[in-house]
């Protein structure tokens, strides 16, 4: 039994190419954007004396840290070809659930962080039933779910900020254990779990696979509605958790918290090689594209860059990446 | 011995009812083809059968055992494998990931369960060589590959897990005239092996020339059960539009 198809002609690979397989295939990342994360490094390191430090990387993986946990959300969602528009809302939401059950219930922290969390979650899980059972398009579970929270957060918080978080709850934002602050171990933490769970076990690779195709995955006997529903809740909970990260950072419970977050959230993810429309993505390039957001905006702060032009940045570098991915995809497939 | 067996399958979509009442079964070792016109209730019926649809009448047993109540996954780990007509291929996944997509072998880790790619590329690797397809690389997304290729990883994936029933919704629709053979060869080798095999095509002449029987699907009804040998195009034809016009049809399918 034989299925003759005519081999088409096997270049030799350059070394280029070589190295794009083998980092496509043993990282699960797009080379490319790894250059230019560390171009990005080498050309601030030498216009600014400051950049080259270990003090500022810890304080350019503190500042992506929030950000960082969102975009880890938005890839699990967006590889599986969903969308989650209300990261943000969901963030500001937990923060002030965790604040308000912490400061005016006086719960003690694990309580508390476990409120903070599982607000996120269950919002996540609204929103994944909705989309589930109910048939309406994410695009607008999760619009509805973004003004849904904020007005929640508000009405929890009766438009006041919760000031005065219990010190062993500070300690997630504001410790620094061997010098490291924690919201860069509880990002780092979560990015490493995250990265496998995403890459190397068969809820990861389902994951993929619908995104790719849910046709595939359904015939493929993948309980498709079951595995959305638990992908809207791991984003509700991880927004949940950037929300503890900001709220014991700021030592508040902020209703307006994370506002357009999620925009920031999936551009580091399509930076890092994330495909909008599903079917591929990683962990492992998403903190890449979420650290080379942080570097420029970094290194044009010690530039001292008005901050107007680090959005120009931000929003050019999302552009190119897509550019040099979508001329990478149309070279070497036949979509 | 009767493999898998469809009694008085009914289904409607809404108000549109597809199927009325359909029988239909299939041996270990025997090639049925399923044909019909479009819209006569083919792939619904087989969609029944690998769980994609629900039934609102009937039943369907495979080896004896009632199958009706169980989701598509647990028919295949039953036996039942079918290679849908757009292929439904993972195309950005690459070919392992396609083969293997919902039956990952998995190995422990301190105690997790990760996928073990390695074993995965490995009897992919296996199954593509023994069907003596020609990929590019196994390790490419099968989106680059070219129809033909695709083709042959949809196969593999149905092949690898030793199936007792293959259902293929026009394997050769898309393909080459070179293909077409080997597809057809194909079939013959999985009857050698004893596994059943329900062909649906609209190429009548593959379905006379390697089909043992023929079911004519009109109007979500049995409209005719043909043993291949004892019957002619003309019959089968005259079986699919329903008697009248039937000489022209048959003219025209002759013509091809």
């Amino acid at each position: 039994m034989t299925l003759q198809n005519a081999p088409p002609p096997a270049p030799t690979p350059g070394a280029w190419a070589r190295l794009q397989t083998a980092s496509t295939e043993r990282l699960h990342i797009r080379i490319e954007s790894f250059v230019v994360l560390i171009l990005l490094g080498v050309i601030m390191a030498i216009l600014s004396p400051f950049f080259l430090s270990v003090s500022n990387f810890l304080n350019i993986l503190l500042a992506s840290s929030t950000i960082g946990v969102l975009a880890i959300a938005a890839t699990f969602v967006l590889s599986s070809g969903g969308l989650d528009l209300s990261l943000g809302s969901v963030l500001g939401l937990s923060g002030v659930v965790g604040a308000a059950v912490a400061v005016k219930l006086g719960a003690p922290m694990p309580i508390a962080v476990l409120a903070t969390i599982g607000a996120g979650a269950l919002a996540g899980m609204v929103n994944g039933l909705v989309i589930t059972r109910a048939y309406v398009p994410a695009f607008i579970v999760t619009l509805g779910m973004l003004g849904i929270a904020r007005g929640l957060a508000l009405v929890i918080s009766d438009g006041r900020v919760i000031y005065g978080l219990p010190p062993s709850m500070l300690y997630l934002g504001q410790g620094r254990p061997f010098g490291i602050p924690m919201p860069v171990i509880i990002f780092l933490a979560t990015a490493v779990i995250m990265h496998i769970i995403l890459a190397y076990t068969r809820y990861g690779r389902h994951t993929l696979a619908l995104g790719d195709s849910e046709t595939a995955a359904r015939t493929s006997g993948i309980n498709v509605g079951w595995h959305r529903l638990t992908l809207y809740t791991l984003s509700g909970g991880l927004a949940g958790l950037a929300g503890l990260l900001f709220a014991t950072r700021i030592n508040s419970g902020d209703p307006t918290a994370g506002i357009a977050y999620e925009l920031t959230a999936i551009t580091a993810a399509i930076i890092g090689g994330t495909n909008l429309f599903g079917g591929r993505g990683s962990i492992l390039g998403t903190i890449i594209g979420a650290l080379i957001m942080g570097v420029l905006q970094n290194g044009l702060n010690l530039l001292a860059v008005q901050s107007y032009y680090q959005q120009m940045a931000i929003g050019g570098v999302l552009v190119l990446a897509v550019f040099i991915d979508q001329y990478q995809v149309r070279k070497e497939s036949r979509v | 011995m009767t493999l898998l067996k469809i009694d008085g399958i009914t289904k409607s979509f809404g108000p549109v009812g597809v199927l009325h009442g359909v029988d239909f079964s299939v041996d270990a070792g025997e090639v049925v083809g399923l044909i019909g016109d479009n819209g006569a209730g083919k792939s619904t019926l087989m969609k029944i059968v690998t769980g994609i649809y629900s039934t609102d009448a009937g039943s369907i047993t495979l080896d004896g055992r009632a199958i009706d109540g169980l989701s598509p996954g647990d028919r295949r780990q039953l036996g039942i494998e079918m290679i849908y007509q757009d292929l439904a291929l993972a195309r950005q996944q690459d070919v392992a990931s396609n083969i293997f997509l919902g039956r990952e072998p998995t190995r422990k880790i301190l105690g997790m369960r990760f996928v073990d790619r390695a074993a995965m590329r490995r009897e992919a690797q296996k199954m593509i060589d023994r069907l003596g397809a020609k990929l590019p690389a196994i390790n490419r997304p099968v989106g680059s590959f070219s129809g033909g290729q695709q083709q042959s990883v949809a196969i593999a994936r149905a092949l690898t897990f030793d199936p007792k029933v293959v259902i293929m919704d026009e394997p050769t629709a898309a393909l080459a005239v070179r293909e077409v053979q080997s597809v057809l060869d194909l079939i013959r080798q999985l009857k050698a092996e004893g596994i059943g095999v329900i062909l649906i095509s609209h190429r009548l002449n593959d379905v006379l020339s390697v089909t043992d029987r023929i079911v004519v699907l009109r109007h979500g009804r049995t409209a005719a059960n043909l043993v291949t040998s004892q019957t002619t195009m003309a019959e089968v034809v005259s079986a699919i539009v329903g008697g009248d016009d039937m000489a022209e049809a048959a003219a025209h399918e002759a013509r091809g």
